[in-house]
């Protein structure tokens, strides 16, 4: 029973089973959803989003946030596209740790200055959202870099892999995840992160570099959100420099939110996030599906992420939430 | 950074080369938005035609494409005195004064790519890509072709208020439904990808699942087209589902050239560009005039008439693009 509640603490459980009735109501009116074609549709609209969530996840733990993911996205996918488009013979695995460190640096800055100035996560991170999004517009030239320019071994990812012909790209997002949860639950680092969200005042009495922690948190969302950036090229083929990454941030707040991580640190699980990714790629696929018009799906949408929250909360009212740690 | 030294070097030898470089129009174009791969093209028109006519040209944009984001660029150019100011509006009227400070200053007004429909009077002419009254035809005799003229089709368009996308969805309803020659074919659904690639997917695969007899989409919008033409690819369905639509060579050439793609169409917007940097440089010249009825001929493009309400399309048809012909395009 230990065993049990310690895979399923009764959050995932509760996201879970909002995922199978949600799953279940939509296939009662199209059977079709409850499919493999489906399952893969739904697959392919997530591994930006969880790749992003399990950034974000790390930050939130460790009591701040970080609102430029989706502009590190774009920054980094921009770098790539234009070392694809001005050194065409460059060997394309290249563009991965290209975009990685890309997305480092920037975690960088957002971590210097949160940690130098002292300054709040939430208004530094707001500044380079818009820092960063300026600075891709500066480097591209303001010019989109086109499907041609992309590798074809790239955009391949999105498509397919030797592994039971699951595209790349869901395998890469899914294996960030696992990475994160080893992070999480078996590492110092991961320990150290959540004591710091949970009391940043305890954290150094406890022998916690805070500083040393808060830049890592800060880089390791950076790296991933330029992850995030190439797989973003992998699967659209174009960098655009004011659309690639735009409003990535709250897909993935979102997404994370739902999965149980809690805005005031110290509180959340890769398995929730992940939970809460895949409700909002199931929404995200169904709507369509419904024949519902996409003026009215924004709302819905909203609407969804409102519900799930209510949901949780009621349940966790009646004394459910004893178990909040990872 | 760099460009101000620059700038005033060219200044600087604009003022010694003397009285015939003084003499060059000045054209400014004002695009909807910054990244957008479909003004590069139209952009490069003025340029080339700059280089060989006698006009300076420069390209602004706003970063979003929102009704009233052009105007402070609009505002900065009356001011700067440009000579002509063309223009791809972001909106039907919320330019009206800005355009009227613009006429009442001696500037030329031209609308490319887009008219202010309802507000003709505040622009002097307007420059289009075709003749938009065929383009709904246009679109449902393609997929005719290729789905021979039988079975179910959908239309995946923009967003729901795109006037250009419904004014053309509108023609191709009125063919379907009167013209004999597509009696076998029905229009299941129009949806809308709001020109994201992921909503577009999304819609695509749900058009897919809802209608598994379907034989083609069209996709009168160059964002729709390619993520149409990536879940069809994706899924391995291109013998059974045709996507077409309107498409940028550069962004559709790897579909044409795996057959994902068979045939899709567009007109040019770098002629566009072209013929309006013509234009400009005539009317201001005086080897032109603007009346309904005139004409005047443009290099490459031949004889160019003015037609009802100032309004002048670049060609007279929509170009389609295939194997055959793809890579003659690069933009």
């Amino acid at each position: 029973m230990t065993f049990l509640r310690s895979i399923f603490a009764r959050r995932e459980a509760g996201i879970l089973v909002m995922i199978v009735i949600f799953c279940l109501a939509v296939g009662l009116h199209k059977p079709q959803f409850l499919t493999g074609q489906s399952l893969r549709i739904i697959l392919l609209l997530t591994p930006l989003i969880m790749i992003g969530a399990m950034a974000q996840m790390l930050v939130l733990v460790a009591r701040h946030v970080d609102l430029s993911i989706g502009s590190m996205l774009g920054f980094s996918a921009m770098v790539v596209g234009l070392m694809y488009r001005e050194l065409p013979d460059i060997y394309w695995l290249v563009g991965f740790p290209v975009a990685v460190l890309t997305g480092a640096a920037l975690g960088l800055g957002n971590g210097l200055l949160v940690t130098i100035f002292k300054l709040p996560s939430i208004i530094v991170t707001l500044g380079t959202l818009s820092l960063y999004r300026g600075l891709t517009f500066i480097i591209s030239d303001a010019r989109q870099i086109n499907r041609s320019v992309i590798p074809t071994e790239l955009k391949a990812m999105s498509r397919t892999s030797p592994i039971f012909e699951i595209p790349w790209i869901i395998l890469i997002a899914f294996g960030i995840a696992l990475m994160t949860y080893v992070v999480a639950r078996h590492t110092q680092l991961g320990r150290q992160i959540y004591a710091l969200g949970s009391n940043p005042d305890a954290a150094p009495l406890r022998g916690i570099d805070v500083t040393k922690v808060t830049l890592i948190v800060f880089v390791l969302a950076g790296a991933l959100s330029g992850l995030a950036g190439i797989l973003y090229a992998s699967r659209w083929g174009f960098v655009n420099p004011s659309n690639t990454g735009a409003g990535f941030e709250f897909q993935v707040i979102a997404a994370v939110v739902i999965g149980g991580v809690s805005i005031n640190g110290g509180v959340g699980t890769v398995m929730g996030t992940v939970l809460g990714v895949l409700l909002l790629g199931c929404v995200a696929a169904a709507l369509p599906l419904l024949g519902i018009p996409g003026s009215t799906q924004n709302a819905i949408y909203g609407a969804v992420i409102l519900i799930a929250l209510l949901i949780d909360r009621s349940v966790r009212q009646r004394g459910l939430a004893s178990m909040s740690r990872a | 950074m760099l460009k101000k030294p620059l700038i005033a070097a060219t200044a600087a030898l604009t003022l010694s080369a003397g009285a015939s470089v003084a003499e060059d129009i000045e054209i400014v174009f004002v695009g909807k938005n910054t990244g957008n791969p479909y003004f590069d093209s139209l952009t490069q028109g003025f340029v080339d035609a700059c280089e060989v006519i006698a006009c300076n040209f420069e390209f602004v944009a706003p970063a979003t494409a929102e009704a009233t984001s052009q105007i402070p660029f609009l505002e900065a150019q009356i001011q700067r005195g440009v000579d002509v100011i063309a223009i791809s509006p972001n909106s039907p009227d919320a330019l009206n004064q800005v355009f009227q400070s613009a006429s009442d200053a001696g500037i030329i007004v031209l609308t490319v790519n887009g008219d202010i429909t309802g507000n003709e009077q505040y622009r002097d002419a307007t420059i289009l890509p075709t003749d938009f009254t065929k383009v709904g035809a246009d679109q449902i005799e393609m997929v005719g072709s290729l789905i021979g003229y039988e079975g179910e089709i959908a239309i995946l368009s923009a967003t729901t208020e795109a006037p250009d996308q419904n004014f053309w969805i509108e023609g191709m309803n009125e063919t379907i439904a009167n013209d004999p020659k597509y009696a076998n074919m029905t229009l299941v659904a129009t949806v809308y990808g709001d020109d994201q690639p992921e909503k577009s997917t999304t819609e695509m695969e749900a058009l897919l699942s809802n209608f598994p007899n379907l034989k083609g989409v069209i996709a009168p919008t160059t964002v729709g087209i390619a993520a149409a033409a990536q879940v069809v690819q994706s899924r391995g369905i291109a013998d059974q589902v045709k996507v077409t639509g309107l498409g940028l060579p550069s962004e559709m050439r790897e579909f044409i050239k795996d057959g994902t793609v068979e045939g899709f169409q567009l007109w040019s917007p770098y002629n566009e560009g072209w013929l309006a940097s013509h234009f400009a440089v005539g009317l201001k010249n005086g080897t032109m005039t603007n009346e309904v009825g005139a004409t005047f001929e443009v290099p490459n493009l031949g004889t160019i008439t003015i037609n009802e309400g100032n309004s002048i399309n670049t060609q007279s048809a929509l170009t389609t693009f295939n194997a055959d012909n793809i890579d003659d395009f690069d933009f």
